[in-house]
């Protein structure tokens, strides 16, 4: 890890993007570059379309479409571009309509600048970051109820018993160090499982996704 | 045959003033007329009064004409013809006589009148009479009126005149109707129009026209159709053309009518909504944030009051009657309060008190309690909740054990934020309460210290559960419960 991750902020807060530019800046984290931050949607596009940063925090909650947008947008267009979800809200369909739209976590604003910043650096480096709320609610989509119509990709449609037991200590809390040491794995293992689960958020037709993903658009 | 007399009157004098064209210019604009307060309606146009000052009978043409801008000698006219058409005119005279009120005295009403006819001839210099060539004219008017009334009786004209009075009296109904149905700003729009009959807008002037054009024509047919020994055919070809007619009138107003009350309405509630949205901010976030400003030197009060502002606001953000979860089906409530993306309730409410769904259940419950341990502790605790349970015996000591598990961490752990996750399913309910915090060393607690052993461990027991703790000292705590919940009868905590 020598060069360190490009980060572009994205929120139409100019006094919170100060506070998280500060607050990674306080940090004096060798891993982490703060290159360009944009308070719009359109902004956004233009300037991260000009110079592709490594990863894009962005907002979900913004005039003119929010960070959905940002990714709709950029999504196709710049792959390698890696966004983090970063909003104040956590309500359910948010969180997962971002999640659908393609980015590789969220985390919700209150999160501490040291968490952060390990954020940033995992999904960088391709991994995939849950907030504890986000774990519970993919749970909560993906549980298996009487209720719930019968999965038709079960490749999909369901978690593996051990990707069940990932999120459930994500959504308690721990790290993916406590995670590995708990399951007696190894912390790449740990990885593989989320960024799994991550990879079906957004692709299973789970009847609970589908009904967020439709209620915005997203399908 | 009135039209054409009537010039021969007017040819009596040298048309000084109160010729009808004359007239116009000389009658001054009607709120310079009545400054008074009570002879001006809310929109600048005279109030319908009696203006005794100026009558000639009793005042009422000249209240009429001062009402509807119009010039006094037409009104006196219309009323003539009208009286000539079976009386009509003399009934609703009559009508007015009774039901109008007289203007009060000698008001603002008289003088300006009087400026206003500063003209060649002030044959009212008192102002308390109408004008002698008025009232010449009007007697003029009367006198030709009658003379018509008894040439129209001696030709046997009386039995067209009967047909058509029917259905004038018909559209008069129908625009008492509309006139009554309409509220106050489509009547204030209306009098202004009838006020400014001089100029309408074209599309308004041609509307009227062509339905003018039609009720006459259906009358002509009509009369036609009487006097040369009607068929049934034309009678109804009459009655079809007036009918047309009076729509043509009388259509767009409804039209427009109805669209002004639906934006009225949409209006209205939207007013509402804005006044509900800025209530609540004052009430609860501009409270809070004064309160914070009182007290900036408390850091953890500032916390703990910052904590419950934000709950209280998501909660009325996004809980399932949520500000902005209205207009969405009640099943989005249900998941999201199942998802536990809400905390459905401030500090101080009571479960009981709670009525949304989810209010009596386990996942509200555990929110409850850790809203409760977050206010009074002032830590940050962020209640993960998958499923729900209704709220038995079990879940509900359940809760209350995690509660005693929220409240160890909040007093001894050291730490800023507690983590809770339940999953609440059907067959085993579990709570897992963790803290990064000191730690301690199960076998070394003092066994007179009943928290732990009592509240949490004997209270799962005694339910049938189990409470296992895995903590070390530095190495944080972490609350593992669970209980089997049977399933009640009218289990089903995810709605339909």
């Amino acid at each position: 890890m020598t060069l360190p991750v490009r980060v572009f902020l994205v929120d139409d807060h100019a006094l919170f993007r100060a506070g998280v530019k500060a607050e990674l800046a306080d940090l004096a984290d060798e891993r982490i570059a703060v290159v360009g931050e944009a308070g719009s949607v359109g902004e956004a596009v233009t300037r991260i379309t000009a110079d592709p940063p490594d990863v894009v925090l962005l907002d979900v909650h913004m005039p003119d479409g929010g960070g959905r947008a940002v990714l709709q947008q950029l999504h196709e267009m710049l792959p390698q571009v890696v966004f983090l979800a970063l909003s104040v809200s956590d309500a359910a369909e948010d969180v997962i309509a971002v999640i659908r739209s393609g980015a590789r976590g969220y985390v919700t604003k209150t999160i501490s600048g040291r968490d952060l910043a390990d954020a940033v650096v995992r999904v960088a480096a391709g991994d995939a970051v849950f907030s504890p709320r986000l774990a519970g609610f993919v749970l909560d989509a993906f549980a298996q109820r009487p209720d719930t119509p019968p999965v038709t990709d079960p490749e999909l449609d369901l978690l593996s018993p051990r990707e069940r037991e990932v999120l459930t200590l994500l959504a308690r809390g721990y790290t993916y160090k406590e995670i590995a040491a708990d399951l007696f794995i190894s912390v790449k293992t740990v990885e593989t499982h989320v960024s799994s689960v991550l990879r079906k958020t957004q692709l299973s037709n789970r009847h609970a996704l589908s009904r967020w993903a439709a209620q915005r658009r997203l399908v | 045959m009135t039209s054409s007399a009537s010039p021969a009157a007017a040819g009596d004098r040298p048309r000084p003033v109160g010729i009808p064209g004359a007239g116009q210019p000389l009658r001054p604009a009607p709120p310079a007329v009545a400054p008074g307060a009570g002879l001006v309606t809310s929109d600048g146009i005279p109030r319908l009064l009696r203006l005794t000052d100026q009558r000639l009978v009793a005042g009422v043409a000249a209240g009429v004409a001062q009402h509807l801008r119009a010039p006094v000698g037409l009104v006196r006219a219309v009323f003539v013809v009208l009286g000539l058409l079976a009386g009509a005119g003399v009934v609703g005279y009559a009508l007015l006589w009774i039901f109008v009120p007289q203007a009060s005295g000698s008001g603002g009403a008289p003088e300006t009148t009087d400026g206003a006819l500063s003209g060649p001839t002030t044959g009212r210099a008192v102002g308390r009479r109408a004008s002698a060539v008025e009232r010449r004219q009007a007697i003029g008017i009367a006198a030709v009126g009658v003379a018509a009334g008894i040439v129209t009786l001696a030709l046997g004209g009386g039995r067209w005149v009967g047909a058509l009075v029917g259905p004038l009296v018909i559209v008069a109904i129908g625009a008492a109707f509309i006139w009554r149905e309409a509220d106050d700003s489509q009547r204030r729009r209306w009098r202004r129009t009838a006020a400014g009959w001089a100029r309408p807008r074209r599309g308004a002037w041609w509307r009227i026209a062509a339905g003018v054009v039609l009720v006459f024509g259906g009358l002509g047919v009509f009369a036609i159709a009487q006097v040369d020994v009607a068929s049934a055919r034309s009678a109804v070809a009459a009655v079809v053309l007036t009918l047309i007619g009076v729509a043509v009138i009388a259509v767009p107003w409804l039209a427009k009518l109805l669209r002004d009350l639906t934006d009225e309405r949409r209006e209205r509630i939207r007013e509402t909504e804005r006044a509900e949205v800025a209530a609540h901010l004052h009430d609860s976030v501009l409270q809070t944030l004064a309160l914070i400003q009182r007290q900036p030197g408390d850091a953890r009060e500032v916390q703990r009051l910052a904590r419950a502002q934000e709950r209280d606001l998501r909660a009325w953000l996004y809980g399932p009657s949520g500000y902005a979860r209205r207009g969405d089906g009640g099943a989005d409530a249900t998941v999201a309060a199942a998802v536990g993306a809400v905390d459905p309730r401030g500090p101080s409410e009571t479960a009981a008190s709670y009525p949304g769904p989810g209010g009596d259940t386990g996942a509200g419950a555990l929110k409850l309690a850790a809203a409760q341990v977050e206010d009074t502790y002032a830590v940050a605790i962020e209640p993960v909740v998958v499923g729900d349970v209704p709220l038995t015996d079990e879940t509900t000591a359940l809760v209350a054990a995690a509660r005693e598990a929220m409240v160890n961490a909040a007093k001894h752990a050291g730490v800023d934020t507690i983590s809770v996750y339940a999953e609440l399913e059907m067959p085993l309910a579990s709570v897992y309460v963790r803290d990064r915090g000191r730690g301690f060393d199960p076998a070394a607690v003092a066994g007179d210290r009943r928290g732990v052993a009592e509240s949490i461990r004997g209270r799962m027991e005694r339910y049938g559960g189990r409470a296992e703790v895995k903590t070390s000292p530095g190495g944080g705590t972490e609350w593992a419960l669970t209980m089997t919940v049977p399933p009640a009868a009218d289990a089903d905590p995810h709605g339909a």
